[in-house]
């Protein structure tokens, strides 16, 4: 049976950009080619893998004379992240990252960042929690700071890095939001892995990307503020609210960027939620990053068994796009959410993306049916077999034949 | 009046960090635990939003006592009491309006008071001399006055502000005073007898019970009418809404060379320095020391104290190498915060007669040398400008 395979926003633009490159490049350094353009003032770096692949990239380019910025190697995560806070409150375009637990031995800077509302960017190279000792990808890693005011989303491809990183900058430094993001990249399936990508001329980076203003809020001698200073409980309330607002007034931010880069590149149509052969779908999986590779390889495999199958994944999960997803996915028998990442004793036991989507429609009046796969733990491949096996889990879920709603897949007993 | 019809009753203890922290929390449990002898109920809390650990910074303790559980149960859960039936001031010079926190501003003294209710100030002086600062309310209470254990000045430095300023753990009897001096006012709170029964099971001491019971006598009870009182105006704030407050957690702060006209840090303040301009020898001692750069170059070249932003830590008097040129004296004996250079400047003979009544020798003899000296600073750009 002929299927028409087709990446629903992969269409190039008419006739490729003036200037543009095709390189063969990890999606950490198509982090980095984004970070050059994008005229980056201050690069914090302490190596973990699978991040590093980053600083490394960024590195080289200094030392090759293709970037001029500021490279300080810190002594550890946490001084990591405090250097870009202040340089980014101080007027620097400011990049960082990080993996696994040395995002979390930076976790005070991390919330403060988001608390003093400075955009700054960051990489996470996704990987799992110590201990035992692992580089292979789970998202816990990044996931862990969702309720504290950083935008985050989560990328598949090479292209999608650079492309992400750049956008990223545009929404976060956008004064209607002023937050920081992170660029969550599965370790090892993008960050050490090289795609194809196409950078355009610096002109269009240029054109998409104003310089960081942060205006009457720019830490500096001739602008006398005051930062953080201590408070009591007359004021935290406000201030929590002011994040508040800023959080909620992001989903449109984004919106415009994606709009404005689409018309730009001709990539990056939809900002949320990417969808494939989901048109006459009944049932439809869902995921982050780079399980969507395996995961339209199993709805082929499926369809080609004749079922009505198709993948969904979610690219941004703060803003956490609640009513895009309601909109779009309740009109599915079943949701199978793959989650590459566990909450141990949440609701249901599930992972944190199955959690998320089970409140998002809690207000429906279409609740598909909705059945969480813990998958692809530690950098585990899912298979087309593991596809199989989670398609005849999600079947019985709508049949009402499940004893539960959470499955680990590939496990062995 | 609301004191005796109520089934639950606050108290407050203002007092000097970090000198009188033990001091007031004996005092709030002393509150509670006297109560409890009375077959009440109660808690006590120190105000958690204060570091009490900076040096004289007005502070607080707080006891709530009811009648039963459930009376009590409204007041638990709380970071302060919105009113207070009795408030308990250990450190007189606070009469003058204290500031916790920066947001706030100044705030008088007694601004938790209920009407009927009391303020408790320990104190050698006279209740109407004490009233001269304290700010008017528009409604009847009392005050409240607890004289020194023994005499005045016996625990504190010759012309200190009070008796219990710089208290640090006298054992004196000042927290068994002021829960006796509770007792005095509202019996309904507590009773005389109960203060006793912890004075004898706290010191197994019958000279502490009689002691305390003696100076029970002599706590004075002024009933203050309303309008009575100091009109020294005191700052109005509101606290603006999320939309109204900058985003990214910013405050405004000050150019170089101004002065915060919102935070004054006065408050914390037992003892002022009185500068001798006659016999300064302009060395930039006390201008460099003063850890609040609270120092002002005067036309000469000499330097003055800026009385807004100082809070009497006595830094300077003890670098100033001149002998009695910077001297700490009491802070009740000033009305306000203006600058005493241009007092000065404008008739010198009352300046010097100023300082003379604080018992500050002027040193005739120093004058002539001090004349000479040539000054570092020149106002007001030196100052302004900054020196890096």
């Amino acid at each position: 049976m002929a299927i028409a395979v087709r990446r629903e926003t992969a269409a190039a633009p008419l006739k490729p950009l003036e200037g543009e490159e095709e390189l063969l490049l990890t999606g950490s350094e198509a982090i980095a080619h984004a970070l050059r353009l994008a005229d980056v003032d201050i690069v914090a770096a302490y190596p973990i893998r699978p991040y590093d692949a980053v600083m490394q990239a960024v590195a080289a380019m200094i030392a090759n004379g293709q970037m001029d910025c500021e490279y300080i190697v810190a002594e550890g995560e946490h001084s990591q992240f405090e250097i870009v806070k202040h340089a980014s409150a101080v007027g620097a375009r400011s990049f960082v990252g990080s993996s696994g637990v040395g995002w979390f031995y930076a976790f005070e800077a991390i919330a403060v960042t988001a608390g003093l509302r400075l955009p700054v960017v960051a990489n996470v190279g996704n990987r799992a929690l110590d201990d035992p000792g692992a580089f292979g990808v789970e998202h816990n890693d990044a996931l862990a700071v969702r309720d504290l005011g950083w935008l985050m989303t989560w990328v598949e491809t090479g292209q999608e890095a650079f492309d992400s990183a750049v956008i990223a900058y545009k929404v976060a430094e956008d004064p209607r939001v002023s937050l920081p993001c992170a660029v969550s990249t599965d370790g090892a399936f993008l960050t050490h892995s090289q795609h194809l990508v196409k950078i355009p001329p610096k002109r269009i980076v240029d054109q998409f990307l104003p310089a960081y203003n942060l205006g009457d809020r720019l830490f500096h001698p001739d602008n006398p503020i005051t930062i953080a200073p201590q408070v009591d409980q007359d004021w935290l309330t406000e201030i929590r609210k002011q994040n508040d607002a800023a959080m909620r007034r992001a989903p449109e931010v984004i919106r415009e960027a994606y709009r404005e880069y689409h018309q730009l590149t001709g990539r990056q149509k939809e900002p949320f939620i990417e969808e494939y052969m989901t048109d006459d779908a009944d049932y439809v999986f869902v995921g982050q990053g780079t399980i969507a590779m395996p995961g339209r390889v199993i709805v082929r495999r499926l369809r080609e068994q004749g079922h009505k199958v198709g993948f969904a994944r979610l690219k941004w999960f703060r803003p956490f796009p609640a009513d895009e997803v309601v909109q779009r996915l309740s009109r599915f028998k079943g949701l199978g959410i793959i989650d590459r990442n566990y909450s141990f004793g949440s609701p249901n036991y599930g992972g944190v993306l199955f959690t998320e989507f089970r409140a998002a429609f809690y207000d429906s009046p279409r609740r598909p049916i909705m059945v969480d796969f813990i998958a692809g733990l530690g950098g585990r491949e899912v298979t087309a077999e593991n596809g199989l096996e989670m398609f005849q889990i999600l079947q019985a879920g709508a049949a009402g034949d499940l004893d539960s709603n959470v499955h680990w897949i590939g496990v062995r007993e | 009046m609301a004191v005796t019809t109520a089934a639950s009753w606050s108290v407050e203890v203002v007092y000097r960090g970090i000198f009188q922290k033990r001091l007031a929390n004996r005092i709030s449990r002393g509150v509670v635990l006297g109560a409890r002898k009375d077959g009440k109920v109660g808690t006590a809390f120190a105000r958690y939003g204060d570091s009490p650990e900076r040096n004289g910074i007005p502070s607080k303790n707080f006891a709530v006592v009811a009648t039963d559980e459930v009376e009590l149960e409204a007041s638990l859960a709380k970071y302060e009491p919105e009113n207070v039936d009795v408030s308990i001031v250990v450190d007189d010079t606070m009469c003058k309006g204290i500031e916790s926190w920066a947001w706030y501003g100044i705030q008088p003294i007694n601004k938790l008071v209920v009407p009927g209710g009391a303020l408790v100030v320990t104190s050698d002086k006279e209740p109407d001399a004490l009233l001269e600062h304290i700010k008017v309310k528009p409604y009847p209470y009392t005050l409240v006055v607890v004289p020194s254990p023994v005499h005045a000045g016996v625990f504190a430095p010759e012309g200190s502000a009070s008796f219990a300023g710089l208290w640090v753990d006298n054992d004196d009897n000042t927290d068994f005073n002021c829960v006796a001096a509770v007792a005095k006012f509202a019996p309904q709170i507590l009773t005389l007898e109960s203060v006793l029964d912890i004075v004898r099971e706290r010191t197994n001491e019958s000279a502490r019970v009689a002691a305390v019971q003696a100076t029970y006598e002599q706590i004075k009870m002024r009933a203050v009418l309303p309008g009575e009182g100091s009109t020294v105006e005191y700052e109005e704030y509101t606290k603006p809404g999320w939309t109204q407050m900058r985003e990214g957690i910013i405050v405004e702060a000050m150019k170089v060379g101004t002065r915060n006209p919102i935070y004054k840090k006065w408050s914390t303040r037992t003892r002022r320095p009185l500068v001798n301009f006659d016999t300064c020898i302009k060395c930039t001692q006390c201008w460099l020391q003063c850890p609040d750069e609270c120092f002002e170059v005067t036309p000469e070249g000499t330097y003055e104290v800026v009385y807004e932003a100082c809070i009497g830590c006595s830094v300077c008097a003890e670098v100033c190498p001149v002998p009695d040129c910077i001297t700490m004296v009491n802070e009740l004996s000033f009305e306000n915060n203006d600058n005493l250079y241009p007092q000065y400047a404008s008739d010198p003979d009352a300046y010097r007669e100023l300082l003379t009544r604080h018992g500050i020798p002027l040193h005739p003899e120093l004058i002539e040398k001090a004349k000479k000296t040539q000054p570092v600073h020149h106002q007001p750009a030196a100052v302004a400008g900054g020196e890096d």
